[in-house]
């Protein structure tokens, strides 16, 4: 069951990749010369439409929210680090595989290499465990809980400030 | 706006939306038929695949790796939504007959030459450097990116700002201001 759901919500996922046109290299790398914007709308729409969605059935108690730790040097190490491998390949995980399917061969020793990558992960976690994991652990921490704001007036902001960033990409026509 | 499946693209904004719900939609559905929310990631998949594979190989080794035991190799949810992801990008390139055949991005072309081998590698290079930091960083753009920011979470913020940084940095520095 779980398995069978996994493939239905990743077969609509990766066929809304493809539609955004946000599967490719130039795109991906085209953000990050900062000449192409279609990764950023295509993401910044997704977040503001599921914030929405996720808060108000979090409200209702209908779901609960599942946060991950604010490992604050991980995060910014990892986060460094995955930026400089995804300049290189050109892919994120997700999007590698979405654009092996649209016929992107080179996508596959993107594969290889996170494969690679994951391998090596495991063998360095040890270590990881006792540094960049528990330097500046913050634990679960939501923006609402850190600015003691409604969540509602935070995805408000969001929502403000993303209109504005699209109206922006608009006019500069990237 | 063409919303047609056989249309090559789609608005950006209005798939991304799309994405947004359907987001939303896995979590309630997850929550509600299997009782744990499943909110959209991808990378933890790649680390039970490559536990799978180096399993076949010395499963005395995988077995003793405490972050093979934290992560617990199997053919999970997300890995499930992984292969999706192939499946559902082959079926939108197909009907929108805009799969195309590439084995050098224009971009890199321009930058490192036509060589076949030579993107390879640093298609290789990058995905081993990616993968590596988005464990450590706990998560990917769509862990972090889409599920963490999407729950307002601090953690997803922070890691999308330096993925995004990590990014610019490198690319400026590797293909130049002028890579379009």
């Amino acid at each position: 069951m779980e398995q069978v759901i996994g493939l239905i919500v990743g077969l609509f996922f990766g066929f809304l990749l493809q539609k955004g046109e946000v599967l490719r290299f130039e795109r991906q790398v085209g953000f990050m010369l900062l000449n192409d914007m279609t990764i950023i709308k295509f993401m910044m729409s997704a977040v503001l439409v599921g914030m929405v969605g996720i808060y108000a059935c979090n409200a209702i108690g209908l779901i609960s929210l599942s946060i991950k730790a604010t490992n604050v040097a991980a995060i910014v190490v990892g986060g460094l680090l995955f930026g400089i491998g995804w300049a290189i390949a050109g892919y994120c995980p997700g999007t590698s595989v979405g654009a092996l399917a649209e016929g992107r061969i080179h996508a596959f020793w993107a594969i290889l290499g996170m494969l690679t990558g994951a391998a090596l992960y495991a063998e360095a976690y040890p270590l990881m465990k006792q540094t960049l994991l528990v330097w500046g652990n913050f634990g679960k921490l939501t923006l609402p809980q850190v600015f003691v704001l409604s969540p509602w007036l935070v995805i408000i902001t969001f929502i403000i400030i993303g209109l504005a960033l699209f109206a922006w990409f608009e006019k500069k026509g990237i | 706006m063409n919303l047609s499946l056989f249309s090559s693209n789609w608005n950006p904004y209005l798939a991304g939306a799309l994405v947004g719900i359907l987001a939303v939609l896995s979590v309630v559905v997850t929550t509600l038929l299997i009782d744990k929310p499943k909110y959209l990631g991808a990378s933890t998949s790649f680390v039970r695949a490559s536990g799978l594979v180096e399993q076949s190989v010395s499963p005395e080794h995988v077995s003793e790796n405490t972050y093979f035991q934290k992560t617990k190799i199997k053919i999970d949810w997300q890995m499930m939504f992984v292969v999706g992801i192939f499946g559902g990008a082959f079926l939108a390139s197909q009907l929108g007959r805009s799969a195309k055949m590439e084995t050098v991005p224009p971009i890199w072309e321009k930058r490192f030459g036509a060589s076949p081998v030579r993107r390879a590698v640093g298609a290789f290079i990058g995905g081993v450097i990616l993968l590596f930091g988005a464990r450590l960083a706990g998560g990917c753009p769509s862990g972090h990116g889409l599920s963490g920011n999407m729950q307002l979470a601090v953690s997803g913020l922070l890691a999308l700002v330096f993925f995004m940084a990590g990014g610019i940095l490198a690319a400026h520095l590797i293909y130049g201001k002028g890579g379009k």
